[in-house]
């Protein structure tokens, strides 16, 4: 299967093992990505406002990439979309929705661009989850070679992946993906009362403590709940509840730092592929010492 | 006898002046009787000094150029943008890193952009603006210092930008870090070096300073020929 791909900017600065990690396990599923050939900033944050049409310039401009691409036969007739960035993932497809909804918007952001061909509203955002779902789980058990049965993840959701109700993936207050990914994996999955609890997200920026605190509940949330690492997919969340635990520990000595992946590390783990694409060593928190205990490295 | 030129009307800052239509921007503003001493330079559309701003007749559409590169046409009216103001951080080149570390500290403003492809329509170079801002923003500093290569520092994409960002200087940026850190490194430019500083071709240049212009001239528009 070939998937038009939007990587999005930090995919391809500071968290690029998720990337190269998500590459490699789709690969081993038969999911080949293919990147859009030109692509922009997702926008980040989808303006909520009414009145605000600029800031959907950005993502349906990569919305029409898609439409060339099957114009230009790169992928055969599949206008989805597939992101890996809980923030991209949720920015594209609130602008892919709002202008399907409103086609007066849409008239003006078409007029509005350059070169490009008018969007049509066709084509929709999936996150890889979704897609790992859809081509079956019990596909990821068969590829599973080292199995994770010792290691207790707590799948963490944050908020981009589930909210809005219609933008998200699953069920806001019960999600169930991630653990049925994690049980694909031969996982246990921790059950634990802050897998969607915010991160603090942009507030890293100005309020640190803010995020610190916010990242301390989660993160002792998830030890107390028996778990050994932690997972997410955004790299937002990650850098909350990975990099910043050096301020946690500063303000509480007595943490005890616990490792955050992408999924699609502990997928590539699984899969015992190639050190390289995992990457483990630009994760914070070092996860090594962990894995090798479980004996999976 | 010489044939009558056909003249159009163009509108230099809201007047309307006659000038022949084989002129550029710049030699009707000089037929009109304007005396140019700023916003002008190589005439060659190498500087980016001379940058303009125009609509032509008929046409919504807000156009840039560069005025020694333009021809003008009838009913188009224009103003030079002699001068852009713009913000330039300080550097020491061998004390930043090629990667999004060294973006994100100098030009932090780049992630302000909202991907409008603004700066691309103006440029008069061609160049995909956008793209090499969305470069950057990746941390692909290769990539935008290619992109951008041939920008002649015009300004007129940071005039034109919603989010107030000034490209061109971020692209410098770019290129530097390009040629600083990621540029294959080509043996012939040591070898170069070295000759320049052993004087081989302190005689060619002394001559070269000495000749009239004429013959300097003559010499320039030929240079390319002989080099191939
Ligand atoms: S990129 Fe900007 S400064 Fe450079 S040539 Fe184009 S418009 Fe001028
Ligand atoms: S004009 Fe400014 S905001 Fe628009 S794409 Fe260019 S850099 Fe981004």
């Amino acid at each position: 299967m070939k998937i038009p791909y939007y990587p999005g900017c930090t995919l391809k600065s500071t968290a690029k093992h998720f990337e190269n990690s998500a590459i490699a396990s789709a690969k081993a599923l038969d999911i080949e990505f293919i990147e859009l050939p030109k692509w922009n900033c997702c926008g980040v944050v989808t303006p909520l406002a009414e009145d605000d049409i600029m800031h959907h310039v950005a993502p349906v401009r990569n919305m029409i990439r898609v439409l060339e691409m099957n114009k230009a036969g790169t992928v055969s007739n599949e206008k989805r979309l597939l992101t890996l960035c809980s923030m991209c993932f949720n920015t594209l497809k609130r602008s892919s929705l709002r202008v399907k909804e409103k086609i007066d918007d849409l008239d003006i952001l078409n007029d509005f661009m350059y070169k490009e061909e008018d969007y049509d509203g066709s084509v929709e955002i999936v996150h890889f989850l979704e897609i790992l779902k859809e081509n079956g789980f019990d596909k990821i058990n068969k590829k599973v070679k080292k199995s994770l049965k010792d290691l207790k993840v707590a799948p963490y959701y944050g908020c981009m992946l589930l909210r809005p109700k219609d933008i998200g993936l699953d069920d806001p207050e019960r999600p169930t993906i991630f653990e049925e990914l994690l049980s694909a994996l031969n996982a246990p999955p921790v059950d634990w009362r802050a897998k969607n609890k915010c991160c603090g997200s942009f507030l890293t920026l100005e309020n640190k403590e803010t995020v610190a605190k916010l990242g301390h509940d989660i993160l002792t949330n998830a030890q107390k709940s028996g778990a050994d690492m932690i997972i997410t997919s955004c790299p937002l969340c990650a850098f909350n509840l990975d990099n910043r635990q050096k301020i946690i520990k500063k303000i509480h000595p007595e943490f005890e730092t616990i490792p955050v992946l992408y999924f699609t590390q502990l997928m590539a783990i699984a899969f015992g592929l190639d050190k390289e694409l995992i990457g483990l060593d630009k994760n914070f928190i070092n996860p090594i010492p962990l894995l090798e205990s479980k004996g999976l490295l | 006898m010489k044939m009558k030129e056909n003249m159009v009307t163009v509108y230099i800052m809201g007047e309307a002046y006659d000038v022949p239509d084989s002129s550029t921007i710049i030699t009707a503003m000089e037929y009109a009787g304007f005396q140019l001493t700023t916003g002008i330079g190589c005439r060659e559309g190498f500087c980016g000094a001379c940058a303009t701003i125009y609509r032509e007749k008929g046409d919504y559409k807000l156009k840039g150029a560069l005025a020694c590169q333009t021809v003008v046409t009838d009913g188009m009216t224009l103003a030079q943008i002699p001068f852009m103001p713009s913000e330039k951080p300080i550097y020491n080149l061998q004390e930043i890193t090629a990667d999004i570390n060294t973006v994100k500290e100098l030009f932090p403003t780049i992630f302000r952009c909202v991907s409008c492809n603004t700066c691309t329509k103006a440029c008069p170079q061609d160049i995909e603006v956008m793209d090499y801002i969305q470069a950057l923003k990746k941390g692909n500093i290769a990539e935008a210092a290619d992109i951008s290569f041939d920008c002649i520092r015009c300004g007129l994409c940071a005039l034109r930008c919603p989010a107030e960002i000034v490209q061109y200087n971020a692209a410098t940026l770019a290129r530097r870090l390009y040629g600083r850190y990621l540029a294959k490194k080509s043996p012939e430019v040591d070898e170069s070096i070295k000759e320049i500083e052993d004087g081989k071709y302190d005689k060619e240049l002394d001559d070269l300073t000495k000749m009239d212009r004429k013959t300097l001239s003559e010499k320039y528009y030929s240079r390319e020929t002989k080099l191939r």
